[in-house]
Protein backbone atom coordinates (compact mmCIF):
# COMPACT_ATOMS: atom_id res chain seq x y z
CA UNK A 1 0.00 0.00 0.00
CA UNK A 2 1.38 3.37 -1.04
CA UNK A 3 -1.03 5.31 1.08
CA UNK A 4 -1.17 4.10 4.68
CA UNK A 5 -3.42 6.94 5.85
CA UNK A 6 -6.03 6.10 8.45
CA UNK A 7 -9.21 7.98 9.19
CA UNK A 8 -10.17 7.59 12.84
CA UNK A 9 -13.25 9.70 12.27
CA UNK A 10 -12.17 12.73 14.32
CA UNK A 11 -8.46 12.12 13.83
CA UNK A 12 -6.59 11.58 10.58
CA UNK A 13 -3.15 10.00 10.68
CA UNK A 14 -0.67 9.31 7.88
CA UNK A 15 -0.14 5.70 8.94
CA UNK A 16 -1.52 3.47 11.70
CA UNK A 17 1.66 3.52 13.83
CA UNK A 18 1.52 5.51 17.04
CA UNK A 19 3.86 5.31 20.02
CA UNK A 20 2.38 4.07 23.29
CA UNK A 21 2.37 6.36 26.28
CA UNK A 22 5.25 5.75 28.67
CA UNK A 23 7.42 4.00 26.12
CA UNK A 24 8.47 6.97 24.01
CA UNK A 25 9.23 9.63 26.63
CA UNK A 26 8.12 13.02 25.39
CA UNK A 27 9.15 12.07 21.85
CA UNK A 28 12.33 14.12 21.80
CA UNK A 29 14.35 11.29 23.37
CA UNK A 30 14.00 9.39 20.08
CA UNK A 31 15.15 11.99 17.58
CA UNK A 32 18.51 10.21 17.14
CA UNK A 33 16.71 7.09 15.90
CA UNK A 34 14.39 8.40 13.20
CA UNK A 35 12.32 11.32 11.93
CA UNK A 36 9.39 11.87 14.30
CA UNK A 37 7.22 13.23 11.49
CA UNK A 38 7.33 9.81 9.84
CA UNK A 39 5.12 8.35 12.58
CA UNK A 40 1.34 8.21 12.51
CA UNK A 41 1.41 10.07 15.79
CA UNK A 42 3.30 10.58 19.02
CA UNK A 43 1.59 9.81 22.31
CA UNK A 44 3.34 11.37 25.28
CA UNK A 45 4.18 9.95 28.63
CA UNK A 46 1.18 10.25 30.98
CA UNK A 47 0.88 13.86 32.10
CA UNK A 48 -0.65 15.08 35.36
CA UNK A 49 -1.50 18.61 36.47
CA UNK A 50 1.53 18.80 38.74
CA UNK A 51 4.88 17.04 38.30
CA UNK A 52 4.95 13.56 39.86
CA UNK A 53 7.97 11.74 41.27
CA UNK A 54 6.59 8.24 40.67
CA UNK A 55 7.33 5.04 42.58
CA UNK A 56 10.32 4.41 44.80
CA UNK A 57 12.59 1.37 44.74
CA UNK A 58 13.16 -0.82 41.73
CA UNK A 59 10.89 0.10 38.86
CA UNK A 60 11.53 -2.30 36.02
CA UNK A 61 12.17 -6.02 35.78
CA UNK A 62 12.65 -8.13 32.69
CA UNK A 63 10.56 -11.28 32.31
CA UNK A 64 10.54 -13.84 29.48
CA UNK A 65 9.50 -11.87 26.37
CA UNK A 66 8.46 -8.84 28.33
CA UNK A 67 8.93 -6.46 31.23
CA UNK A 68 7.13 -5.57 34.41
CA UNK A 69 7.24 -1.92 35.33
CA UNK A 70 6.10 0.25 38.12
CA UNK A 71 7.19 3.76 37.20
CA UNK A 72 4.19 5.27 38.94
CA UNK A 73 3.53 7.94 36.32
CA UNK A 74 6.60 10.04 37.00
CA UNK A 75 6.26 13.07 34.72
CA UNK A 76 7.20 16.72 34.45
CA UNK A 77 3.61 17.97 34.63
CA UNK A 78 1.38 19.15 31.83
CA UNK A 79 2.46 22.80 31.89
CA UNK A 80 6.15 22.00 31.69
CA UNK A 81 5.42 19.64 28.80
CA UNK A 82 3.53 22.34 26.91
CA UNK A 83 6.19 24.98 27.57
CA UNK A 84 9.42 23.02 27.27
CA UNK A 85 8.81 19.97 25.09
CA UNK A 86 5.88 20.67 22.78
CA UNK A 87 7.49 23.55 20.83
CA UNK A 88 10.32 21.18 19.84
CA UNK A 89 8.03 18.43 18.55
CA UNK A 90 6.93 18.41 14.87
CA UNK A 91 3.27 18.92 15.87
CA UNK A 92 2.51 20.63 12.55
CA UNK A 93 3.63 17.51 10.66
CA UNK A 94 2.31 14.66 12.78
CA UNK A 95 -0.31 14.55 15.54
CA UNK A 96 0.98 14.96 19.08
CA UNK A 97 -1.44 13.29 21.47
CA UNK A 98 -1.17 13.94 25.19
CA UNK A 99 -1.89 11.07 27.52
CA UNK A 100 -3.45 12.52 30.67
CA UNK A 101 -3.83 11.22 34.18
CA UNK A 102 -5.82 12.68 37.07
CA UNK A 103 -6.26 11.64 40.71
CA UNK A 104 -9.88 12.69 40.52
CA UNK A 105 -12.50 13.50 37.93
CA UNK A 106 -12.01 17.20 38.53
CA UNK A 107 -8.28 16.86 37.81
CA UNK A 108 -9.11 15.17 34.53
CA UNK A 109 -11.44 18.08 33.75
CA UNK A 110 -8.77 20.62 34.54
CA UNK A 111 -6.27 18.82 32.31
CA UNK A 112 -8.75 18.70 29.43
CA UNK A 113 -9.59 22.33 29.93
CA UNK A 114 -5.96 23.39 29.77
CA UNK A 115 -5.08 21.21 26.77
CA UNK A 116 -8.18 22.22 24.81
CA UNK A 117 -6.53 25.61 24.46
CA UNK A 118 -3.27 24.28 23.01
CA UNK A 119 -3.44 24.30 19.24
CA UNK A 120 -0.38 22.02 18.95
CA UNK A 121 -2.20 19.12 20.61
CA UNK A 122 -4.14 16.87 18.22
CA UNK A 123 -6.03 14.72 20.71
CA UNK A 124 -6.22 13.57 24.31
CA UNK A 125 -5.71 10.00 25.43
CA UNK A 126 -7.29 9.53 28.84
CA UNK A 127 -5.47 7.12 31.12
CA UNK A 128 -8.04 5.35 33.25
CA UNK A 129 -5.89 2.27 33.38
CA UNK A 130 -2.59 2.81 35.17
CA UNK A 131 -2.01 -0.06 37.60
CA UNK A 132 0.83 1.67 39.44
CA UNK A 133 -0.74 4.59 41.25
CA UNK A 134 -2.64 4.53 44.51
CA UNK A 135 -5.34 7.11 43.79
CA UNK A 136 -7.67 6.81 40.83
CA UNK A 137 -5.72 5.22 38.01
CA UNK A 138 -7.01 1.83 37.14
CA UNK A 139 -10.03 2.18 39.43
CA UNK A 140 -11.65 4.57 36.98
CA UNK A 141 -11.19 1.99 34.28
CA UNK A 142 -12.65 -0.93 36.23
CA UNK A 143 -16.08 0.50 36.89
CA UNK A 144 -18.27 1.25 33.86
CA UNK A 145 -20.07 4.11 35.63
CA UNK A 146 -16.84 5.82 36.70
CA UNK A 147 -15.22 5.27 33.30
CA UNK A 148 -18.26 6.82 31.64
CA UNK A 149 -18.22 9.75 34.03
CA UNK A 150 -14.54 10.51 33.44
CA UNK A 151 -15.10 10.31 29.70
CA UNK A 152 -18.16 12.52 29.70
CA UNK A 153 -16.51 15.18 31.87
CA UNK A 154 -13.26 15.20 29.85
CA UNK A 155 -15.27 15.39 26.66
CA UNK A 156 -17.24 18.36 27.96
CA UNK A 157 -14.00 20.31 28.52
CA UNK A 158 -11.90 19.11 25.60
CA UNK A 159 -13.38 21.47 23.01
CA UNK A 160 -12.84 20.08 19.55
CA UNK A 161 -10.04 17.72 20.61
CA UNK A 162 -10.86 14.08 19.98
CA UNK A 163 -10.90 12.05 23.18
CA UNK A 164 -9.32 8.60 23.25
CA UNK A 165 -10.19 6.45 26.28
CA UNK A 166 -7.37 4.02 27.16
CA UNK A 167 -8.74 0.90 28.80
CA UNK A 168 -7.22 -1.52 31.27
CA UNK A 169 -7.27 -5.28 30.72
CA UNK A 170 -7.51 -5.73 34.50
CA UNK A 171 -11.27 -6.05 34.54
CA UNK A 172 -13.73 -8.86 34.09
CA UNK A 173 -16.00 -6.66 32.04
CA UNK A 174 -14.02 -5.07 29.23
CA UNK A 175 -17.14 -4.79 27.07
CA UNK A 176 -19.09 -3.04 29.81
CA UNK A 177 -16.33 -0.45 30.12
CA UNK A 178 -15.98 -0.05 26.35
CA UNK A 179 -19.70 0.46 25.88
CA UNK A 180 -19.84 2.89 28.80
CA UNK A 181 -17.17 5.17 27.36
CA UNK A 182 -18.69 4.96 23.90
CA UNK A 183 -22.07 5.99 25.33
CA UNK A 184 -20.36 8.82 27.23
CA UNK A 185 -19.10 10.29 23.97
CA UNK A 186 -15.61 8.85 23.55
CA UNK A 187 -14.31 9.41 20.03
CA UNK A 188 -11.83 6.54 20.07
CA UNK A 189 -10.95 3.63 22.37
CA UNK A 190 -7.40 2.38 22.87
CA UNK A 191 -6.51 -0.88 24.62
CA UNK A 192 -4.82 -2.61 26.38
CA UNK A 193 -2.72 -1.00 29.07
CA UNK A 194 -0.39 -3.31 31.04
CA UNK A 195 -1.55 -6.41 32.89
CA UNK A 196 -1.06 -6.40 36.65
CA UNK A 197 1.75 -8.80 37.52
CA UNK A 198 4.58 -9.48 39.94
CA UNK A 199 7.88 -11.34 40.39
CA UNK A 200 9.64 -12.27 43.61
CA UNK A 201 13.19 -13.14 44.62
CA UNK A 202 13.37 -16.36 46.61
CA UNK A 203 16.85 -15.58 47.95
CA UNK A 204 16.10 -12.21 49.47
CA UNK A 205 12.42 -13.18 49.91
CA UNK A 206 11.32 -9.81 48.56
CA UNK A 207 9.33 -8.61 45.56
CA UNK A 208 11.58 -7.49 42.70
CA UNK A 209 9.71 -4.19 42.34
CA UNK A 210 9.58 -1.49 45.00
CA UNK A 211 5.84 -1.22 44.47
CA UNK A 212 5.40 -5.03 44.90
CA UNK A 213 3.24 -5.31 41.78
CA UNK A 214 3.62 -3.70 38.39
CA UNK A 215 2.30 -3.86 34.85
CA UNK A 216 3.38 -6.57 32.43
CA UNK A 217 4.00 -5.57 28.82
CA UNK A 218 5.87 -6.80 25.76
CA UNK A 219 5.37 -9.62 23.24
CA UNK A 220 4.23 -12.03 25.98
CA UNK A 221 0.93 -10.14 26.33
CA UNK A 222 0.16 -9.82 22.62
CA UNK A 223 -2.30 -12.74 22.37
CA UNK A 224 -4.25 -11.40 25.34
CA UNK A 225 -4.31 -7.92 23.82
CA UNK A 226 -5.42 -9.30 20.47
CA UNK A 227 -8.29 -11.20 22.07
CA UNK A 228 -9.51 -8.12 23.94
CA UNK A 229 -9.19 -5.81 20.93
CA UNK A 230 -11.14 -8.33 18.85
CA UNK A 231 -13.86 -8.52 21.46
CA UNK A 232 -14.18 -4.75 21.79
CA UNK A 233 -14.13 -4.17 18.02
CA UNK A 234 -17.04 -6.60 17.68
CA UNK A 235 -19.09 -4.56 20.08
CA UNK A 236 -18.45 -0.86 19.59
CA UNK A 237 -18.97 1.48 16.64
CA UNK A 238 -16.18 3.97 17.34
CA UNK A 239 -12.60 3.39 16.07
CA UNK A 240 -10.29 1.28 18.21
CA UNK A 241 -6.51 1.53 18.60
CA UNK A 242 -4.83 -1.78 19.47
CA UNK A 243 -1.97 -1.92 21.96
CA UNK A 244 -0.07 -4.81 23.52
CA UNK A 245 3.22 -6.46 22.65
CA UNK A 246 3.34 -5.34 19.03
CA UNK A 247 6.81 -5.72 17.56
CA UNK A 248 6.46 -6.30 13.80
CA UNK A 249 4.48 -5.29 10.72
CA UNK A 250 2.83 -8.70 10.90
CA UNK A 251 1.61 -7.97 14.44
CA UNK A 252 0.16 -4.66 13.26
CA UNK A 253 -1.83 -6.39 10.54
CA UNK A 254 -3.12 -8.94 13.05
CA UNK A 255 -4.63 -6.14 15.13
CA UNK A 256 -6.10 -4.48 12.06
CA UNK A 257 -7.52 -7.81 10.89
CA UNK A 258 -9.46 -8.17 14.15
CA UNK A 259 -10.85 -4.68 13.70
CA UNK A 260 -8.40 -2.05 14.99
CA UNK A 261 -7.94 1.15 12.99
CA UNK A 262 -4.46 1.81 14.29
CA UNK A 263 -1.94 0.53 16.82
CA UNK A 264 0.45 1.81 19.45
CA UNK A 265 3.97 0.41 19.75
CA UNK A 266 5.09 0.06 23.35
CA UNK A 267 7.84 -1.86 25.11
CA UNK A 268 9.60 -2.78 21.89
CA UNK A 269 10.72 0.86 21.63
CA UNK A 270 13.09 0.11 24.53
CA UNK A 271 14.72 -2.91 22.87
CA UNK A 272 14.87 -1.41 19.38
CA UNK A 273 14.68 2.38 19.55
CA UNK A 274 14.33 2.72 15.78
CA UNK A 275 11.47 0.26 15.43
CA UNK A 276 8.51 2.65 15.22
CA UNK A 277 10.17 4.35 12.28
CA UNK A 278 11.24 1.12 10.61
CA UNK A 279 7.81 -0.47 10.81
CA UNK A 280 6.31 2.32 8.72
CA UNK A 281 8.41 1.07 5.80
CA UNK A 282 7.86 -2.57 6.63
CA UNK A 283 4.11 -2.13 6.85
CA UNK A 284 4.06 -0.58 3.42
CA UNK A 285 6.05 -3.52 2.07
CA UNK A 286 3.99 -6.20 3.79
CA UNK A 287 0.64 -4.82 2.67
CA UNK A 288 1.94 -4.83 -0.90
CA UNK A 289 3.14 -8.40 -0.50
CA UNK A 290 -0.27 -9.49 0.77
CA UNK A 291 -2.09 -7.52 -1.92
CA UNK A 292 -3.93 -5.36 0.56
CA UNK A 293 -5.12 -2.38 -1.48
CA UNK A 294 -6.84 -0.36 1.22
CA UNK A 295 -7.50 -0.53 4.95
CA UNK A 296 -11.23 -0.83 4.29
CA UNK A 297 -10.83 -4.14 2.47
CA UNK A 298 -8.75 -5.69 5.26
CA UNK A 299 -9.84 -4.15 8.57
CA UNK A 300 -12.03 -6.44 10.66
CA UNK A 301 -12.16 -9.05 7.91
CA UNK A 302 -11.27 -11.95 10.20
CA UNK A 303 -13.13 -15.01 9.03
CA UNK A 304 -14.50 -17.00 11.93
CA UNK A 305 -16.74 -20.00 11.58
CA UNK A 306 -20.28 -19.72 12.84
CA UNK B 1 26.67 18.15 35.92
CA UNK B 2 23.34 17.76 34.19
CA UNK B 3 24.47 18.07 30.65
CA UNK B 4 22.50 15.80 28.39
CA UNK B 5 24.90 14.78 25.67
CA UNK B 6 22.38 13.26 23.28
CA UNK B 7 23.14 15.29 20.19
CA UNK B 8 25.66 12.80 18.81
CA UNK B 9 23.87 9.56 19.71
CA UNK B 10 23.77 6.89 17.05
CA UNK B 11 22.14 3.51 16.55
CA UNK B 12 24.54 1.21 14.76
CA UNK B 13 25.18 -2.39 13.89
CA UNK B 14 28.65 -3.49 15.00
CA UNK B 15 30.49 -6.72 14.37
CA UNK B 16 32.10 -8.87 17.03
CA UNK B 17 35.83 -8.93 16.35
CA UNK B 18 36.64 -11.11 19.27
CA UNK B 19 35.33 -12.29 22.63
CA UNK B 20 37.70 -13.68 25.24
CA UNK B 21 37.17 -14.88 28.78
CA UNK B 22 39.45 -14.02 31.67
CA UNK B 23 40.78 -16.58 34.12
CA UNK B 24 37.29 -17.56 35.20
CA UNK B 25 34.48 -18.13 32.73
CA UNK B 26 32.42 -15.38 34.33
CA UNK B 27 34.38 -12.44 32.99
CA UNK B 28 34.63 -11.39 29.34
CA UNK B 29 36.32 -8.88 27.09
CA UNK B 30 34.24 -8.10 24.03
CA UNK B 31 35.86 -6.32 21.11
CA UNK B 32 33.53 -4.76 18.54
CA UNK B 33 34.29 -2.90 15.34
CA UNK B 34 34.68 0.76 16.26
CA UNK B 35 31.70 3.00 15.53
CA UNK B 36 34.15 5.91 15.35
CA UNK B 37 32.35 7.95 17.98
CA UNK B 38 33.51 11.00 19.76
CA UNK B 39 33.10 9.76 23.35
CA UNK B 40 34.41 10.47 26.83
CA UNK B 41 35.20 8.16 29.77
CA UNK B 42 32.12 7.58 31.91
CA UNK B 43 29.78 7.31 28.93
CA UNK B 44 28.10 4.02 28.10
CA UNK B 45 26.27 2.09 25.40
CA UNK B 46 23.16 -0.06 25.20
CA UNK B 47 23.94 -3.33 23.47
CA UNK B 48 21.71 -6.08 22.07
CA UNK B 49 22.83 -8.96 19.85
CA UNK B 50 20.93 -9.27 16.57
CA UNK B 51 20.30 -12.96 17.10
CA UNK B 52 18.34 -12.36 20.30
CA UNK B 53 14.63 -12.88 19.79
CA UNK B 54 12.45 -11.74 22.71
CA UNK B 55 14.11 -13.57 25.58
CA UNK B 56 16.12 -11.76 26.84
CA UNK B 57 13.84 -8.93 25.84
CA UNK B 58 15.90 -5.80 26.38
CA UNK B 59 19.32 -4.42 25.63
CA UNK B 60 22.02 -4.23 28.33
CA UNK B 61 24.01 -1.17 29.41
CA UNK B 62 27.82 -1.27 29.43
CA UNK B 63 30.47 1.33 30.14
CA UNK B 64 32.65 2.20 27.20
CA UNK B 65 35.99 0.82 28.41
CA UNK B 66 37.85 2.25 25.46
CA UNK B 67 37.66 2.89 21.74
CA UNK B 68 41.07 2.98 20.11
CA UNK B 69 39.66 3.84 16.70
CA UNK B 70 39.81 0.22 15.65
CA UNK B 71 37.75 -1.44 18.36
CA UNK B 72 35.13 -0.55 20.89
CA UNK B 73 36.07 -2.41 24.07
CA UNK B 74 33.45 -3.75 26.47
CA UNK B 75 34.09 -5.77 29.62
CA UNK B 76 31.36 -7.67 31.39
CA UNK B 77 30.74 -10.15 34.15
CA UNK B 78 28.09 -12.85 33.83
CA UNK B 79 25.48 -11.98 36.44
CA UNK B 80 22.21 -13.14 34.88
CA UNK B 81 20.41 -14.44 31.83
CA UNK B 82 21.35 -11.52 29.59
CA UNK B 83 25.07 -11.52 30.27
CA UNK B 84 25.09 -15.34 30.08
CA UNK B 85 23.68 -15.08 26.57
CA UNK B 86 26.13 -12.33 25.69
CA UNK B 87 28.96 -14.67 26.61
CA UNK B 88 27.75 -16.94 23.80
CA UNK B 89 28.51 -14.28 21.17
CA UNK B 90 31.00 -15.40 18.54
CA UNK B 91 33.37 -13.66 16.13
CA UNK B 92 31.62 -11.92 13.20
CA UNK B 93 28.17 -11.97 14.78
CA UNK B 94 26.49 -8.61 14.91
CA UNK B 95 25.11 -6.55 17.73
CA UNK B 96 22.97 -3.43 17.72
CA UNK B 97 24.49 -0.68 19.80
CA UNK B 98 23.27 2.78 20.72
CA UNK B 99 25.46 5.46 22.19
CA UNK B 100 27.51 7.20 23.31
CA UNK B 101 25.02 7.67 26.15
CA UNK B 102 24.94 9.76 29.27
CA UNK B 103 27.41 12.28 30.63
CA UNK B 104 31.06 11.68 31.53
CA UNK B 105 33.67 12.23 34.22
CA UNK B 106 34.95 15.79 34.40
CA UNK B 107 38.69 15.35 34.54
CA UNK B 108 41.47 17.89 34.96
CA UNK B 109 44.97 16.60 34.25
CA UNK B 110 46.41 19.29 36.52
CA UNK B 111 44.48 18.07 39.56
CA UNK B 112 45.71 15.01 41.46
CA UNK B 113 42.94 12.48 40.94
CA UNK B 114 42.16 9.35 42.93
CA UNK B 115 40.22 6.65 41.11
CA UNK B 116 38.19 4.32 43.31
CA UNK B 117 36.84 1.21 41.66
CA UNK B 118 34.89 -1.70 43.05
CA UNK B 119 34.61 -4.86 40.94
CA UNK B 120 33.40 -4.17 37.41
CA UNK B 121 33.33 -0.49 38.41
CA UNK B 122 36.90 -0.49 37.13
CA UNK B 123 35.72 -0.54 33.50
CA UNK B 124 35.01 3.18 32.84
CA UNK B 125 38.53 3.97 34.11
CA UNK B 126 40.25 1.80 31.52
CA UNK B 127 39.87 4.38 28.76
CA UNK B 128 40.40 7.27 31.13
CA UNK B 129 43.81 5.93 32.15
CA UNK B 130 44.72 4.86 28.62
CA UNK B 131 44.06 8.30 27.15
CA UNK B 132 45.06 10.49 30.11
CA UNK B 133 47.50 13.28 29.28
CA UNK B 134 49.12 13.28 32.74
CA UNK B 135 49.18 9.75 34.22
CA UNK B 136 51.45 10.88 37.07
CA UNK B 137 48.46 12.69 38.52
CA UNK B 138 46.33 9.52 38.65
CA UNK B 139 46.16 6.86 41.33
CA UNK B 140 43.80 3.89 41.60
CA UNK B 141 42.50 1.88 44.50
CA UNK B 142 40.74 -1.23 43.33
CA UNK B 143 38.59 -3.39 45.59
CA UNK B 144 37.51 -6.69 44.11
CA UNK B 145 35.96 -9.96 45.19
CA UNK B 146 37.13 -12.29 42.42
CA UNK B 147 40.68 -13.07 41.37
CA UNK B 148 42.53 -10.00 40.04
CA UNK B 149 43.14 -11.78 36.74
CA UNK B 150 39.46 -11.38 35.89
CA UNK B 151 39.62 -7.61 35.59
CA UNK B 152 41.39 -5.26 33.15
CA UNK B 153 43.63 -4.18 36.04
CA UNK B 154 47.05 -4.90 34.62
CA UNK B 155 46.45 -2.52 31.73
CA UNK B 156 46.15 0.25 34.25
CA UNK B 157 48.88 -0.90 36.61
CA UNK B 158 51.35 -0.42 33.77
CA UNK B 159 50.45 3.26 33.43
CA UNK B 160 49.57 4.63 36.85
CA UNK B 161 50.09 3.98 40.54
CA UNK B 162 47.61 1.30 41.60
CA UNK B 163 46.61 -0.55 44.75
CA UNK B 164 44.35 -3.53 44.89
CA UNK B 165 42.49 -5.09 47.77
CA UNK B 166 40.74 -8.40 47.35
CA UNK B 167 37.86 -8.44 49.80
CA UNK B 168 37.10 -12.01 50.58
CA UNK B 169 36.74 -11.82 54.34
CA UNK B 170 35.38 -9.32 56.84
CA UNK B 171 38.97 -8.41 57.68
CA UNK B 172 39.68 -7.47 54.08
CA UNK B 173 36.70 -5.16 54.08
CA UNK B 174 37.96 -3.40 57.16
CA UNK B 175 41.31 -3.03 55.42
CA UNK B 176 39.63 -1.55 52.32
CA UNK B 177 37.66 0.84 54.47
CA UNK B 178 40.82 1.97 56.21
CA UNK B 179 42.64 2.40 52.90
CA UNK B 180 39.79 4.52 51.52
CA UNK B 181 39.69 6.67 54.63
CA UNK B 182 43.42 7.40 54.62
CA UNK B 183 43.74 7.86 50.87
CA UNK B 184 40.69 10.04 50.47
CA UNK B 185 41.84 12.33 53.24
CA UNK B 186 45.04 12.85 51.28
CA UNK B 187 43.07 14.26 48.37
CA UNK B 188 40.94 16.70 50.37
CA UNK B 189 43.24 19.70 49.95
CA UNK B 190 43.69 20.05 46.23
CA UNK B 191 42.65 16.77 44.65
CA UNK B 192 39.53 15.04 43.45
CA UNK B 193 37.99 11.61 43.35
CA UNK B 194 36.20 9.56 40.73
CA UNK B 195 34.41 6.42 41.85
CA UNK B 196 32.46 3.55 40.37
CA UNK B 197 31.30 0.28 41.90
CA UNK B 198 28.58 -1.43 43.91
CA UNK B 199 26.28 0.69 46.08
CA UNK B 200 27.74 -0.22 49.52
CA UNK B 201 31.20 0.72 48.22
CA UNK B 202 29.90 4.05 46.92
CA UNK B 203 28.00 4.73 50.14
CA UNK B 204 31.25 4.42 52.06
CA UNK B 205 32.98 6.77 49.63
CA UNK B 206 30.13 9.26 49.91
CA UNK B 207 30.41 9.19 53.69
CA UNK B 208 34.18 9.89 53.61
CA UNK B 209 33.86 12.48 50.82
CA UNK B 210 31.43 14.50 52.90
CA UNK B 211 33.43 13.96 56.09
CA UNK B 212 36.74 15.10 54.57
CA UNK B 213 35.19 17.61 52.21
CA UNK B 214 36.81 16.17 49.14
CA UNK B 215 35.52 16.77 45.65
CA UNK B 216 34.13 13.52 44.23
CA UNK B 217 32.26 12.28 41.19
CA UNK B 218 30.49 8.97 41.19
CA UNK B 219 29.30 6.82 38.31
CA UNK B 220 26.24 4.73 39.12
CA UNK B 221 25.50 1.21 37.93
CA UNK B 222 21.77 0.51 37.55
CA UNK B 223 19.48 -1.76 35.57
CA UNK B 224 18.35 0.09 32.45
CA UNK B 225 15.79 -0.47 29.73
CA UNK B 226 16.12 2.34 27.21
CA UNK B 227 19.33 4.17 28.13
CA UNK B 228 17.97 7.46 26.79
CA UNK B 229 15.76 8.85 29.55
CA UNK B 230 12.48 7.63 28.06
CA UNK B 231 11.34 4.84 30.39
CA UNK B 232 12.38 6.36 33.74
CA UNK B 233 13.17 2.88 35.03
CA UNK B 234 16.66 3.71 36.34
CA UNK B 235 16.13 6.70 38.59
CA UNK B 236 18.18 7.79 41.58
CA UNK B 237 17.01 10.33 44.14
CA UNK B 238 18.76 13.69 44.34
CA UNK B 239 19.01 15.87 47.45
CA UNK B 240 15.77 17.65 46.51
CA UNK B 241 13.97 14.27 46.66
CA UNK B 242 13.46 14.26 42.91
CA UNK B 243 13.82 11.04 40.94
CA UNK B 244 16.47 11.58 38.28
CA UNK B 245 17.10 9.13 35.42
CA UNK B 246 20.64 7.78 35.77
CA UNK B 247 20.96 7.10 32.04
CA UNK B 248 20.26 10.59 30.73
CA UNK B 249 21.24 12.80 33.70
CA UNK B 250 24.15 10.56 34.75
CA UNK B 251 25.63 8.06 35.02
CA UNK B 252 28.17 10.45 36.58
CA UNK B 253 27.00 12.65 39.45
CA UNK B 254 28.68 14.91 41.98
CA UNK B 255 28.69 12.68 45.03
CA UNK B 256 26.90 15.17 47.28
CA UNK B 257 23.98 15.49 44.82
CA UNK B 258 22.59 11.95 45.02
CA UNK B 259 21.07 9.74 47.71
CA UNK B 260 22.88 6.42 47.52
Amino acid sequence: MQNLEVDLDKLKIKNPILTASGTFGYGLEYTSFGALNKLGGIITKGLSLEPRQGSSGHRVFETPCGIINSIGLQNIGVKSFVQDKLPNLPWDQTPVITNIYGNSISEFEELADYLAGQKEIAALEVNISCPNVSAGGMLFGQDPDLAGQVCQRVKSRAGDKPVIMKLTPNTGDILGIARAVQDAGADIISLINTITAMEVDIESRTPVLGNVTGGLSGPCIKPIALRMVHEVCQNVQIPVIGIGGISSARDILEFILVGAHAVELGSINFSRPDISFQLVNELSRLTRELNIGSWEEFRGMLETQG
Amino acid sequence: MNRQANSNQEYVKLRVEDITSFSSKKFYHLRLTSPGWNWKPGQFVMLRPNKWTFDPFGARPFSIADDDGKNLHIYFQVVGKGTQKLAELRKNESVMVWGPLGNHFESDPNVPTLLLAGGMGIVPFVGLVENYPNPKNLELIFGHRHDIGNYPYNLMARKILTWNVQDVSEKDLTWLERALRIKMQGYSEDGMIMACGPRPFLQLIQQFALQFNVRAQVSLETRMLCGIGACLGCVVQNQQQENIPVCSHGPVFNIQDVVL
